[in-house]
């Protein structure tokens, strides 16, 4: 048996030699061009970033490959971000014409800085994922395939933020970006009864229903539960901590679509996203439904919000009646929140816009 | 099988680069690859996933980093009928060192499907599927190249930060060294579920909150500062001079009124008492405006996705905290939490579920920080008081 409990690598043997002399003495950075960061240190030294888009799902021929152009240009390192774009660091200015050559020759593209639309943040869908109500990576390649230009350009008035959640579970925080997309499920789990038995604690199904939906099976001999459909709202808490309640169904499942949320306190405080579209069918391979929505949310947005507005911060000022107007979309029932925190969305004044 | 994948091959189409050619260049090596990548196709055809629940799988001596996965048709894809994920907890910052990420490359070539992601949504490299014979060699072969796996389950989960000082001139405290020492303190806590849910701690140096530790973390730490911002005025007469409209888009932009552009000395004036500290104008102007010198950081609590009560963003714990190393108060006051967490919170309920329940108020008593008028906009409006 080998070692336990050693922890990750020292992040100091990650860093290239130009990072660890100016370690907490960078004085300011600037945006040179999309994809590629500047910043001087108090020293007087530079380092060069040039970011590049990746598809998050490495092959590790791939991972070789990146690794090869590291060594070549930036010292033999290099660094992910938070939305997985790739940053080849160079303190060298000659280098980044070269690194971008190379790049493009991998078919990465550079970008996703500053007033642009960076990577999507997603989840595993289909690839890997047992509770999945869509697929992640096929939703975010058609998604980018459409919103290239805005990758590899910065001519947004703020930047968006695109996550994807393959169930409402939600690994990452697409529940406060700009564009959140979330599969969804619209049946009831289907109770299999003889699995229950084997697999399953009938107190602990019951107690997972946040709406109190799920029951004892009435007929004591059954040592099972039932589900009142009426009271579901198809979470699927219950199939986390039960295999026997499957929810997962090819015409009940699809993408809803979430707007208008941030993490960043720039200007106003952080704001959680909020639902534009209740449903969307799963079309894959290319998702045309969900992809034409937020192509036009992200035109409407470019062509009316002032700059520096986050989607957010223009929907505010204009109003959610003023956003469905100008998109088009239409506005229905399951817009009007009946959870937990509905009461705080209801109007209270009599302010608003026609 | 047949070879074909009509579905997934349109995801080649398209300038953004595919994760489907990723797929089928290491399935040109693995044979579970190569089935992945039909398991894939048969997903998108069926409109549906082929992956069955969990499965407690794992290695010697730990309750989580590995994620147990089985296909649904393993007599169709007996190459990846058995298909977990090892989640390797990353360097602080998600810096490497190419030596570093060859050495992962080899490992998982010899134990594994040859696919990664960089990286999973906790921040974790993901080592995307393996047999269940093949987990402890693989495990013991990455501790060799001096890297360990993360956090699963009801457990602490891999700790992330943002780029912090190693890039970033706006980084109030060192989030890479936090990380990395936290990391180090709580091995214990990352991979040994024992609690009632999952608990994530995630570190930004600014408000602009790069990692999204607000929305997510159920501790974070964001880095801020209780002195004034430092203005170059030469810097901002440089902006103005070359076209930078300072009137509509610094000041006007401020949320709390503090700064003023006075036109005639050409100075921007701030009134550093009414600064909240939201990033904005130092964003906007990274060569003249900068964070001030007295760091540390806000410490806020209970940020979680939907499930199960609805989404919580952070609430202000502590709102200034120093944060240097041995970081001593941040461990203790996380012990606090936890404890009384573990006491008191039912299975699957994340702390701002549980403090909803009891109250802040009973929360803040627990853990000894006494009640400040920054944990609140605003003072209760009922009279239903406990005294």
């Amino acid at each position: 048996m080998g070692r336990t409990d050693i922890g990750p690598p020292d992040y100091k043997d990650m860093l290239p030699p130009v990072i660890k002399k100016n370690y907490g003495k960078w004085k300011f950075h600037e945006t040179i061009r999309p994809g590629v960061l500047r910043h001087v240190s108090e020293s007087g030294d530079e380092l060069y970033t040039v970011r590049a888009g990746s598809p998050r799902l490495l092959s590790i021929d791939f991972v070789r490959d990146i690794c090869d152009v590291a060594d070549k240009y930036c010292d033999g390192y290099l660094r992910f971000t938070s939305r997985y774009n790739i940053e080849f660091m160079t303190d060298k200015k000659a280098n980044v014409d070269a690194l971008i050559e190379e790049l493009k020759r991998l078919g990465l593209p550079v970008g996703g800085t500053g007033n642009a639309i960076s990577n999507i943040v997603h989840t595993q869908g289909w690839i890997h994922c047992h509770s999945a109500a869509t697929d992640a990576s096929g939703l975010v390649k058609a998604i980018m395939d459409e919103l290239y230009d805005y990758f590899t350009s910065m001519k947004l008035p703020a930047y968006v933020r695109i996550a994807v959640a393959c169930c409402i579970n939600m690994c990452g925080a697409v529940h406060c970006s700009d564009l959140a997309i979330v599969g969804v499920h619209r049946k009831p789990p289907k109770v299999d009864h003889e699995k229950v038995l084997a697999q399953c604690e009938i107190p602990t199904i019951i107690q997972s229903c946040p709406t109190g939906a799920i029951r004892r099976h009435p007929d004591p001999n059954v040592k099972s539960v039932v589900v009142r459909e009426d009271l579901c709202m198809y979470c699927a808490n219950c199939f986390t901590v039960c295999p026997a309640m499957p929810l997962a169904d090819p015409e009940g499942d699809g993408v809803a679509i979430y707007a208008g949320g941030k993490v960043s306190n720039a200007r106003k405080p952080p704001m959680f996203s909020r639902m534009v579209v209740p449903y969307l069918p799963n079309n894959p391979p290319r998702w045309p439904e969900v992809v034409d929505i937020i192509k036009k949310i992200v035109e409407v947005y470019a062509s009316n919000a002032k700059k520096y507005e986050r989607m957010g911060e223009w929907i505010e000022r204009i109003g959610w009646e003023k956003f469905f107007k100008l998109t088009g979309i239409p506005f229905t029932e399951q817009h009007i929140d009946d959870f937990t925190h509905a009461v705080e969305t209801y109007r209270t004044t009599t302010q608003f816009k026609w | 099988m047949s070879d074909e994948t009509p579905l997934l091959d349109e995801l080649e189409k398209g300038p953004w680069p595919s994760y489907v050619t990723q797929i089928k260049r290491a399935a040109k090596k693995k044979k579970a690859a190569k089935d992945l990548l039909g398991i894939q196709e048969l997903s998108y055809k069926d409109r549906i996933t082929h992956w069955k629940h969990g499965g407690i799988v794992g290695v010697t001596g730990y309750g989580s980093g590995v994620i147990g996965r089985y296909c649904d048709q393993p007599e169709k894809f007996p190459d990846a009928a058995q298909f977990h994920t090892m989640r390797i907890n990353h360097p602080a910052g998600w810096f490497y060192n190419t030596k570093s990420l060859r050495e992962i490359c080899d490992t998982w070539e010899q134990y594994g499907s040859g696919l990664t992601n960089f990286h999973g949504s906790t921040g974790d490299i993901i080592l995307l599927g393996t047999t269940t014979d093949n987990l402890q060699p693989c495990f013991d072969a990455l501790t060799e190249k001096g890297f360990d796996l993360g956090g699963s389950g009801s457990a602490l989960r891999t700790i992330s930060g943002c780029v912090g000082q190693a890039r970033c001139e706006w980084a109030n405290f060192d989030t890479l060294n936090l990380v990395y020492d936290l990391t180090m303190e709580f091995q214990d806590e990352i991979h040994r579920p024992r609690w009632p849910y999952k608990f994530k701690i995630k570190a930004s140096g600014c408000p602009n909150d790069c990692v999204a530790a607000i929305a997510r973390a159920d501790f974070t730490i964001i880095g801020t500062w209780r002195d004034s911002l430092r203005i170059d005025q030469a810097a901002i007469r440089n902006y103005v001079d070359n076209g930078f409209e300072i009137k509509t888009l610094i000041v006007d932009k401020c949320p709390s009124g503090a700064l003023e552009w006075d036109d005639k000395s050409k100075e921007l004036k701030l009134n550093a008492e009414d600064c909240v500290r939201c990033m904005h104008c130092i964003n906007k102007m990274p060569k003249a405006i900068r964070p001030g010198v007295d760091t540390g950081a806000t410490i806020l609590v209970g940020g979680k996705a939907p499930i199960i009560k609805g989404a919580y963003l952070s609430w202000v714990l502590v709102p200034f905290i120093k944060v240097e190393p041995p970081y001593e108060e941040i461990k203790g006051l996380l012990r606090k939490i936890w404890d009384f967490w573990d006491e008191n919170g039912r299975t699957r309920e994340r702390l701002a579920e549980l403090i909803e329940r009891v109250g802040l108020k009973n929360f803040l008593k627990e853990i000894g920080v006494p009640p400040m008028p920054q944990m609140v906009y605003k003072p209760r409006a009922n009279p239903y008081v406990y005294f």
